[in-house]
């Protein structure tokens, strides 16, 4: 048998253990499930498999989970580096209470979220009513959908961008605007390049946060068939019927593509990591 | 291009960085400010470069004010201890970054810029490194493309904070000789910052040296070493030793007994007496001499350092002694300072009170 060697990064020694450690750790609690996803699909003929993922029923869902995922996803990347931006250079009174407040969405169960949104959006709600007589719906539709995701999503860009923003140079910066540039163009040209590792990151996370985000989605989205149905909820209405290997198919398919995702966006960073080094 | 400090004050929160200070630097002069931490001279560098404003007073490149210019309108170039090369940019467009953020038609062509960008690396000896990255780069040769970027704009003054404060020792000799060339080469007014003595008076034609935000003297290195105007400047450049005196009828005393000099001109009262430690001569006998108790001694490069502990006030001095000196194996040493000079007791450190030897 061929001897496999690892590259030892340290002398300092633990890496037998903590590696075994982390493969085991990943294998009880991420990789044998997923592969269970994949055997249940696998009860399936490929006819019945085809017939699922090729359902108009299912393609509007897909469309829509990952579409509203990946607009949600941008919208935070922009939203989330200008409060990332007014959080680390300004000083102003209740920063620390508004810092705190990016957080929560994290705290809050999904569930209550989307109650309190759908209440909001609806056209008798708070600003719902603003909206409804220009025939602008929010609630229940695919719009309310795409709030409901830049809700959840909205701390995860935030946060994989402040640190990157907080420990910046400000004497590159200043290098810049001596050499001519003005203030726009440092943004653009010298700061905004450095923060692309952590917006990706920042993105990555909101995204597939979003893809599987259930909760608060299937109060505000109501649900119609090839509509406002999400990719989620079609696999519970899926487990409701017992039928599990069509449950399992949908989230076999959901699963594939979100991991071809964040293996581009994995990608992109190492690729830039390479590139920019660590000055 | 000529550089006027007129009566410049910078406050932060009511913390005075400086006070007052003003400053005239001629056209094609290679300017060192030095002192201590805290002692403004960044401050002072990022005011005239307009990274900073001051509270009062007036910064003008010839005959223009450019208090009122921003940073981006005054065309300096900047050199940050720390490099701050945009790390995501190749060395060429580092160098052409000033040349192509310019306005549509002030801005050469992307060819121009790639061929000023060549000619610079040649100017700092890095030809052929166009394509690397700054992570790629040796601290030496960062600060070089740092200089060159600075230098594509064809800046009015040229501003260095602390070029060569995080290179090692031998780098920054080499550095600092390179960097005289090159003043020598585009003979930039050149304005640089530093704590390091040294390297301040081996590069400047004239030396600032400050002080708690005021500027205590401004000379070549022959005046701020051989005629310091304050006792800071005294103790600041080269080696030093003190000894608090006594003044009596123009004669020095230590304690109860006479040390052998003496100037009319000084007031009654007390003062402070400076020498350097290489700058003094042994005698035997003491009568008007300075004579003290060996306390330790140690080898510093040819010579030997002898520190001595003097009369009952336990007041410390050093030496220097040659190393094959019988001396500095004695328990009790006499001298007399060859020169030195005498700062008297007085609210300001005033010129005129200050009293030199022969």
């Amino acid at each position: 048998m061929a001897k496999i060697r690892f590259r030892e990064a340290s002398i300092i020694p633990g890496f037998r253990l903590t590696f075994g450690f982390t493969i085991f750790y990943l294998s009880i609690i991420v990789i044998i499930p997923i592969i269970g996803i994949y055997i249940h699909t696998f009860q399936l003929d490929w006819d019945a498999f085809v017939r699922i993922v090729t359902g108009p029923r299912f393609l509007a869902a897909l469309q829509l989970s990952f579409g509203a995922s990946a607009l949600a996803a941008m919208f935070n990347v922009v939203i989330g580096v200008l409060i990332a931006w007014v959080l680390t250079r300004y000083s102003f009174p209740g920063r620390r209470v508004l810092d705190a407040v990016v957080d929560l969405p994290f705290a809050l169960p999904t569930a209550v979220a989307g109650i309190s949104l759908t209440a909001i959006y609806a056209p008798s709600g708070v600003i719902g009513q603003f909206f409804a007589p220009l025939g602008i719906r929010i609630a229940y539709t695919p719009i309310g959908i795409w709030i409901a995701l830049v809700f959840i999503g909205l701390p995860f860009v935030v946060r994989t961008v402040q640190p990157v923003l907080q420990d910046f140079d400000r004497e590159v910066e200043e290098a810049s605007a001596t050499l001519g540039a003005s203030r726009l163009t440092t943004i653009v040209q010298v700061l905004l390049p450095n923060l692309v590792p952590a917006i990706l990151t920042g993105f990555a996370l909101a995204f597939s946060r979003a893809v599987g985000e259930y909760g608060s989605v299937i109060f505000i989205a109501g649900n119609l068939p090839r509509q406002t149905e999400i990719l989620p909820l079609l696999i519970v209405f899926r487990l409701e019927e017992f039928n599990y290997p069509a449950a399992a198919a949908i989230a076999a398919v959901m699963m594939t593509v979100s991991f071809i995702i964040l293996l581009v966006i994995n990608l992109i960073q190492a690729w830039s990591r390479r590139r920019f080094g660590h000055v | 291009m000529e550089l006027i400090i007129r009566n410049i004050r910078k406050e932060f929160d009511r913390f005075a960085a400086l006070h007052d200070v003003s400053l005239d630097i001629r056209s094609g002069e290679l300017i060192a400010l030095l002192g201590p931490s805290g002692s403004g001279k960044t401050t002072l560098l990022r005011l005239i470069a307009g990274l900073d404003f001051p509270t009062a007073g007036a910064i003008l490149f010839g005959d223009q004010d450019a208090s009122e210019k921003t940073v981006q309108e005054r065309n300096v170039g900047f050199v940050f201890q720390h490099y701050a090369l945009f790390r995501h940019m190749t060395v060429a467009e580092n160098i052409g970054f000033g040349l192509k953020v310019r306005p549509r038609g002030l801005r050469p062509s992307p060819e121009q810029i790639r061929r000023r960008a060549s000619e610079l690396l040649e100017l700092v000896q890095l030809p052929g490194l166009e394509k690397r990255y700054p992570s790629q780069l040796s601290g030496g040769q960062r600060q070089r493309v740092a200089l060159a970027r600075a230098l594509a704009i064809e800046p009015k003054v040229l501003l260095l904070d602390e070029p060569f404060g995080a290179l090692d020792a031998q780098v920054r000799r080499d550095l600092r000789r390179w960097l005289r060339e090159i003043h020598e080469a585009t003979g930039h007014t050149t304005v640089f910052v530093t704590h390091d003595q040294e390297e301040a008076l081996e590069l400047a034609d004239r030396v600032v040296v400050m002080s708690q935000g005021r500027i205590e003297q401004v000379g070549t290195a022959d005046d701020v070493y051989d005629k310091p105007r304050s006792p800071f400047v005294y103790g600041f450049i080269g080696d030093s030793s003190r000894l608090p005196v006594r003044i009596e009828n123009g004669e020095l005393w230590l304690h109860d007994r006479s040390i052998g000099i003496s100037d009319i001109r000084a007031p009654n009262g007390s003062g402070t007496l400076f020498f350097r430690p290489q700058d003094v001569e042994l005698v035997d006998g003491c009568s008007g001499c300075i004579a003290g108790t060996v306390v330790s001694s140690r080898r510093v490069e040819a010579m030997r350092r002898v520190e001595l502990a003097i009369g009952g006030q336990h007041s410390l001095v050093e030496i220097e002694l040659p190393i094959d000196h019988p001396a500095a194996s004695r328990t009790r040493v006499a001298f007399r300072p060859r020169s030195w000079k005498l700062f008297p007791e007085s609210t300001a450190p005033q010129a005129e009170r200050v009293i030199e030897s022969a």
